[in-house]
């Protein structure tokens, strides 16, 4: 291997994607466009959940539950129905998420027999903000009860100990206030990185053969391996920039906490980076056309990086055969080391087993891209 | 000019039936994407993997675990003797959730005080770790219910009558079970739709661009408005074709069930068609080589995919971003696809979303009919 001639490839390479603002355009815009629609696009924080509230009791208890759901942040009453099929209706046009019934014996019930029963009729397309309205919905009912409670004690003269007797102190880890954005944003620039490595990379051989430039670069004397690390450096770089771009707008702009260290973010990025361009580079080989290159490429890498990786939807709550599937997926080590410097500032000893997977990952990776191109023209 | 827009649709069913990679484009990537969001895509939770520290070894304090174990929210995965492994096994990642029965427990709640239970959770990934506090939640009000009116009843303390409590019962309405593949299913129908529609379109006119037979097309006697017709009219029956495709796929393989009116969808599903062409239309008036065509794609598709409400509340994003929402065609369409899946509505309900695509899509698509007049000219 000479490196002159590496270094020769790269320059024409650098050349070819600075005379290209197409490119440049790709690798510099996917991390702003990217970064800013899923960082605000993407919440699942749950406020304001449109409530209607059918009283069919209209008594000084019914008004003071409802009373609470309009005080609480997470609801907001959007009007009082007078039947059912008003309630239906505001429930089938998505008017509301969330129905309060409060049935006609309510609070009699509540004074003869203690027991009183309010309806809550959810809106369950959406089945994740459906199931997060159901918890906010019984904790202001809760609340309510514990009032009542508290009430009926005291007109009794019974002495008030406590109303609700095991209370949960909750501390929570690594992303204190629970905000979904914490925990996309990490997931985020590994998805950036998918697309942008697989893009530019899976561009690089296809073009010489689209463009007919293969028959000159064959007669070369340029080695397969010389010939892979000339084209996939520069994107390398390019690569770095955009996770450093990344990286400064994940915590200065959406401020997510970053308490890992760097060192560590930059060489498991790089690592990533590596599988990345080189499954780019390998389809490049493999599909002699640009756009079909750069589709399989896509799908081979941002699909994964999407779905199977933990970004968006927890590994362990998938079938335990699509969970398997994830041990395949790299994205799936990257995303956890992300999200573990980021959230966790985990120590290196911590994350020695993602890293490994990783860095093997990587290694066989190259192995793979190194031997796919052949100095043949069929 | 029948005959001539016969003559192109024949020549563009040609050429995508000897054209390998486009059947492949066509077929293979919407199904492995409806494997992969109907297995992995999941908002439930279920067995959190939850490690149990009880210091106070009472009675009570053993009926609790218990609830816990009996859940099937959570998974016991281990059982502390100290603090310091309930700790670390959250911190290691090894169990989401600690729970901390504290010495004493017993004592306070047989007082009739209240006693805490510590909860120590990974918020890392923040939405799992709030419905599981939800369910921590359930567990200990349940629990201190029964206790509080066991006691109570016990003592004689409430004066020989139950503690009054209100409940509430919910009721799950077009998805009783919380069935996350119920909400994905239909939504995907409409994503996949999009970007294989208007990738079809986009490449189709760009191709002759590129290969340089759009001057041979002009030169026939063809009418622009007649091309367009015979350049969109497959694609526009694919897409049906494709709609069908996945969702009989969706309805047979993942049980999703159709509640609505098909005549609805239909009609829901010809108007997103249009938009969809329109897209693809305009894409190939600014685009000249098909790489560049697969980039613009990529930028026009994914802000629309991300603000459909695919799979993140709309409601939830800042105003600014909402507003944007209104201009995209998949959001009107997913509320019409999953109102007629899972709601059985029909047009007295979806006529306001039914008109805004109806709009936006003619709005689409006379302006992509100007430019492309414009670009044959």
């Amino acid at each position: 291997m000479k490196w002159r001639r590496v270094k020769a490839i790269m320059i024409k390479e650098s050349l070819q994607i600075v005379r290209d603002p197409r490119s440049l355009m790709i690798a510099l815009l996917i991390p702003l466009l990217q970064m800013f629609l899923l960082g605000y696009g993407i919440s699942l924080d749950v406020k304001q959940i449109p409530l209607c509230a059918f009283d069919r009791e209209g008594s000084q208890a019914s008004q003071d539950l409802l009373r609470r759901f309009s005080a609480s942040p997470y609801f907001s009453l959007q009007g009082q129905a007078t039947s059912y099929a008003e309630v239906d209706r505001s429930l089938d046009n998505g008017r509301c998420s969330v129905a309060i019934v409060i049935p006609t014996g309510f609070s009699k019930d509540l004074n003869n027999t203690g027991q009183g029963v309010v309806q809550a009729l959810l809106d369950a397309t959406d089945t994740n903000t459906a199931s997060l309205a159901a918890g906010y919905a019984s904790a202001v009912i809760a609340s309510y009860s514990a009032q009542v409670q508290l009430e009926s004690i005291q007109r009794r003269g019974g002495s008030v100990q406590t109303l609700t007797p095991v209370e949960v102190r909750a501390r929570v880890w690594f992303n204190e206030d629970l905000v979904s954005r914490n925990f996309i944003i990490p997931g985020v620039v590994a998805l950036v990185m998918a697309i942008v490595g697989s893009q530019l990379s899976s561009l690089t051989i296809a073009r010489e053969w689209e463009r007919g430039t293969m028959e000159l670069l064959v007669s070369t004397p340029i080695q397969p391996l010389e010939l892979m690390l000339g084209k996939l450096l520069p994107y390398f770089l390019i690569g770095m920039v955009d996770a450093c771009i990344c990286l400064a707008l994940a915590v200065f702009w959406f401020e997510v906490p970053f308490r890992g260290t760097l060192p560590a973010l930059f060489f498991t990025t790089g690592l990533f980076l590596t599988v990345v361009l080189c499954i780019g580079y390998y389809v490049s080989v493999s599909i002699r056309s640009q756009v079909g290159a750069s589709q399989v490429a896509l799908l081979l890498t941002m699909l994964p990086t999407t779905l199977l990786s933990g970004f968006s939807f927890p590994i362990d709550q998938m079938p335990a055969a699509v969970q398997a599937v994830t041990y395949i997926v790299s994205g799936r080590y990257y995303v956890t080391i992300l999200k573990a410097l980021f959230l966790k500032g985990a120590p290196w000893g911590e994350l020695l087993l993602p890293i490994c997977c990783l860095a093997l990952y990587a290694g066989a990776m190259v192995l793979l891209a190194a031997r796919a191109f052949r100095k043949t023209l069929d | 000019m029948l005959g001539r827009i016969y003559h192109l649709l024949l020549k563009e069913f040609l050429q995508l039936r000897r054209d390998r990679s486009a059947r492949f484009r066509l077929l293979v990537p919407p199904i492995i994407q409806m494997l992969l969001f109907g297995y992995a895509a999941t908002f439930e939770v279920f067995n959190v993997a939850t490690v149990i520290l009880d210091q106070d070894h009472s009675q009570e304090s053993r009926a609790l675990v218990a609830d816990f174990v009996h859940s099937s929210r959570f998974k016991l995965i281990a059982v502390a003797t100290e603090r310091r492994q309930v700790q670390d096994a959250v911190e290691s990642s090894s169990a989401q959730v600690g729970v901390v029965v504290p010495q004493g427990f017993a004592e306070l709640l047989r007082k009739g005080h209240a006693a805490s239970l510590q909860v120590l959770l990974d918020g890392t990934n923040s939405n799992t770790a709030l419905i599981a506090l939800g369910y921590v939640g359930q567990i200990c009000a349940n629990f201190g219910q029964t206790y509080a009116l066991d006691l109570a009843q016990r003592t004689g303390r409430a004066l020989g009558r139950p503690l009054v409590h209100v409940q509430m019962q919910e009721r799950y309405w077009y998805n009783p079970n919380l069935n996350s593949r119920w909400f994905f299913i239909p939504g995907l129908i409409g994503t996949l739709t999009l970007i294989t529609i208007v990738n079809l379109t986009a490449f189709a006119i760009v191709r002759e661009r590129e290969v340089g037979t759009l001057e041979q097309i002009l030169v026939t006697p063809i009418q622009p408005i007649e091309f367009i017709i015979g350049k969109t009219l497959p694609f526009f029956l694919i897409g049906l074709f494709e709609v069908a495709i996945v969702a009989v796929f969706g309805m047979l393989w993942f049980d999703v069930p159709f509640k609505g009116n098909p005549l609805v969808l239909m009609l829901g599903t010809s108007l997103f068609l249009l938009s969809t062409l329109a897209i693809g239309l305009l894409i190939s008036t600014v685009c000249k080589t098909q790489q560049q065509a697969f980039s613009s794609n990529f930028f026009v598709l994914n802000p629309m995919f991300i603000l459909s409400g695919f799979s993140f509340p709309i409601t939830s994003m800042p105003d600014a971003l909402q507003w944007l929402t209104y201009l995209d065609p998949l959001r009107y369409f997913l509320i019409i696809i999953r109102a007629t899946y899972l709601k059985g509505v029909g047009l007295d309900v979806l006529w306001p979303q039914m008109a805004g695509l109806a709009t936006l899509s003619l709005a689409l698509f006379a302006l992509a009919v100007l430019r492309l007049h414009k670009s044959l000219d």
